[in-house]
């Protein structure tokens, strides 16, 4: 009797399960093996993943031709999530990483994912001079305002009078403007969004990933155990609401305009569309072949010139 | 298999060290360049950035040394051949992603043509004082292949070497050039392509679902795929398991780091790479490497017009160190002269190794010039009359004062 109870529960379990199975929508691009993932409820960069999974989605790109490169922190443990090619590299390093990556493979499309303390303080070099060469790497930065996955401590984004465990009495160092900065370094693409703008946000970065050269998304993104906490701005949820109240889109805005100020506004928006600029490449291929014309050595899939790499040739012929 | 013709500048040549190294690389197969300027190394970029847009070859100049290091390790994902090149200063920035280089396990090479030190030191002025950073620079345990060049010919086939060792073991090879080798003008032959031996990416033959990215083979080694072919690879420089996936704990940590240390220790034989001559009949042994091998061939050649009975071995892999080879010989030698451009690094190594059976005369200088040669044939005369007893300490133990 108890068998046959547990039969007729089984096949209708089974049942259930093929109708509604349990299978998580954003499941093609996340490596389910490795969840749960180590962020903390409330946390702004899952919501970041899940745009950059959907603008992949909408955007119908080539799994296997996207590269995801981070640095280090708690925005750098994007690319041990994402299913795709992923590089958790060293701190404030994704940006010349992703650079070799890109220069070597021309057939990737090559992104980082990291934060503002690993891409704008110890990476901000590289930052501004991949914005300069306009190397086509699309940068997406997390700013959560601190550096989280060590305790909490003041970053180059950090507002001005906001604690930190390192600016216990407020900070006083004057941030960065993250747009201005990649704008005045030579970035074709720059625009700000929040983790709340989850529509806009996933739209810009399809726009940024389908446009060649630099581009450069900023996301603010709350940080609750560290940031939002010790500075009394409440929960995720009421961050997320002060978000819509105290966010202003103005597209096309002078990124010189967009400083933020602790507890003032925050204008978001796409600052920055230019066209026509070349990038990195094309200027390399145009000089070279203004220089030595037939004799520029240019492969279309010059990698796979390289000696002892002709494996790759049949691997290429494959996917093809 | 045998090197791409393209690349290839077979003939004779008159070429400095630092080109020979460039031209070493090309013949290799590398593709990828990516650097900073600093002397006196410069000239390895200079004739990269010349000769790789008419071969297929990405030369980018980067902004500082950590980014050309970085960047290195991202082309050798995408499946190219990559190297940089530097000097003192820029080798410490380095150590960083040499680091991650290893973690991952990136086939990579980097030249240091090394110069005085510390900090800016002797710039244009020749230095050996790298070789312990060469070994222990970037932080944590591991294994290393570092080799040393003593000629602008030995540039161009020792950079050939370090490409093959660095696909073989998968680990970043470190040409440890110095100022002299590297801006000296030399004969320099390259051969046909076809006679010169490149060593491919080991790439893996498993299809992607099935594939490892750290489950190693027989030697330790994995095998490697590249980016974009659908592997879908995560890799990192925490502490990782067979799927490249992060596990913090003491275990993991066990298996990668003796992992990473064991691919090349336990084929330390295989890797292991001297010059030796007359050791057997050998009262005294001369333990050298890099232009300072030169220099103690006027020493040695005036001993042994002397009678003496002097061996000679020339270090090409300084690292792994052939700890064995030295062992052996201290059973049956006086004394070991180690000559170098620095104030006793490699012999600490020759001391560790004879472990007291001979006595080891460190012949040191500090870097901006070679040694005079007749400081080295005084070492060897010192040595004869050595006999088997430790070296000696550096000064008396002071005495204690008496209250």
């Amino acid at each position: 009797m108890r068998d046959a109870n547990k039969n007729a529960r089984g096949s209708a379990t089974a049942e259930q399960e093929t109708i509604l199975e349990p299978r998580h929508p954003m499941e093609p691009f996340l490596r389910m093996d490795r969840f749960p993932h180590i962020w903390c409820p409330g946390c702004g960069i899952g919501t970041v993943v899940t745009c950059f999974a959907d603008a992949l989605k909408k955007g119908a790109f080539d799994l296997d031709r996207v590269a995801v490169v981070s640095g280090i922190g708690c925005s750098g443990r994007v690319a041990g999530y994402i299913k795709l090619d992923s590089f958790h590299t060293t701190h404030g390093r994704p940006i010349p990483f992703a650079t070799g990556l890109h220069l070597s493979n021309r057939k990737l499309k090559v992104v980082v994912i990291s934060g503002d303390g690993d891409l704008i303080a110890i990476g901000g070099n590289h930052f501004i001079h991949a914005a300069r060469r306009n190397v086509d790497l699309t940068v997406i930065c997390i700013n959560n305002f601190n550096y989280a996955m060590t305790g909490g401590q003041v970053g180059p984004g950090t507002p001005v009078s906001a604690l930190s465990t390192t600016t216990p009495f407020g900070n006083f160092e004057h941030p960065f403007n993250l747009p201005a900065l990649a704008a005045s370094s030579g970035a074709v693409y720059v625009a700000r969004w929040t983790s709340l703008h989850v529509r806009r946000l996933t739209n810009s970065i399809l726009e940024a990933l389908t446009k060649p050269g630099f581009t450069f998304v900023e996301v603010i993104a709350p940080c609750p155990t560290l940031y939002t906490r010790r500075n009394k701005l409440g929960t995720s949820i009421e961050v997320l609401g002060s978000y819509r109240d105290n966010c202003e889109i103005r597209h096309g805005a002078d990124p010189s305009t967009v400083d933020i100020t602790f507890g003032g506004k925050i204008v978001i928006g796409k600052f920055v569309d230019v066209a026509g600029k070349p990038t990195f490449l094309e200027s390399l291929d145009a000089a070279m072949q203004r220089a030595l014309g037939k004799e520029y050595g240019l492969g279309k899939d010059y990698y796979m010139r390289s000696a002892g790499q002709r494996a790759l040739v049949d691997r290429e012929a494959r996917h093809d | 298999m045998k090197a791409s013709p393209e690349g290839v500048l077979t003939g004779a040549h008159y070429l400095d060290g630092d080109h020979a190294c460039a031209e070493g690389a090309l013949a290799a197969g590398c593709r990828f360049f990516a650097g900073y300027p600093i002397t006196p190394s410069t000239e390895i970029a200079e004739r990269i950035a010349r000769r790789f847009p008419k071969v297929g070859g990405v030369f980018i100049q980067m902004e500082d040394e950590m980014a050309s290091m970085a960047a290195i390790l991202g082309a050798a994902w995408g499946g190219v051949k990559a190297m940089t090149c530097t000097s003192g200063p820029g080798f410490s920035l380095m150590m960083e992603n040499i680091g991650l280089g290893i973690m991952m396990e990136v086939p990579c090479v980097v030249a240091n043509v090394q110069r005085g030190g510390p900090s800016t030191g002797l710039p244009t002025m020749v230095g050996q004082q790298d070789m312990m950073q060469a070994r222990w620079g970037s932080h944590g345990d591991y294994g290393i292949i570092a080799l040393s060049p003593n000629s602008p010919q030995e540039c161009f086939n020792r950079t050939i070497q370090a490409f093959n060792l660095s696909e073989k073991y998968r680990v970043p090879v470190l040409v440890m050039m110095d100022e002299c080798v590297g801006h000296m003008t030399e004969k320099v032959v390259i051969p046909e392509p076809d006679e010169i031996e490149v060593v491919p990416r080991r790439l893996s033959p498993l299809p992607p679902g099935e594939y490892l990215p750290y489950a190693a083979n027989g030697d330790k080694v994995p095998d490697m795929v590249t980016a974009g072919e659908g592997y879908r690879i995560h890799t990192t420089g925490l502490t990782h398991d067979e799927r490249g996936y992060p596990v913090m704990t003491a275990e993991a940590q066990d298996k990668l780091v003796r992992r990473l240390r064991a691919k090349i220790d336990d084929n330390a034989g295989k890797i292991h790479d001297y010059e030796c001559k007359r050791l057997d009949e050998a009262d005294v042994v001369v333990v050298s490497y890099g232009i300072t091998s030169r220099v103690a061939r006027a020493a040695i050649d005036a001993a042994l017009d002397d009678g003496l009975r002097v061996g000679e071995i020339r270090l090409i892999t300084v690292w792994p160190f052939p700890s064995g080879l030295i062992r052996d010989l201290a059973a049956r030698t006086k004394a070991f002269v180690v000559p170098e451009i620095n104030l006793g690094q490699i012999v600490l190594e020759v001391e560790r190794a004879a472990a007291g059976g001979a006595r080891t005369i460190s012949v040191t200088h500090a870097g901006g010039w070679v040694h005079d040669p007749q400081t080295i044939y005084h070492a060897i005369r010192e040595g004869l009359r050595g006999n088997g007893a430790p070296r000696k300490p550096a000064r008396k133990p002071r005495k204690e004062k008496q209250p």
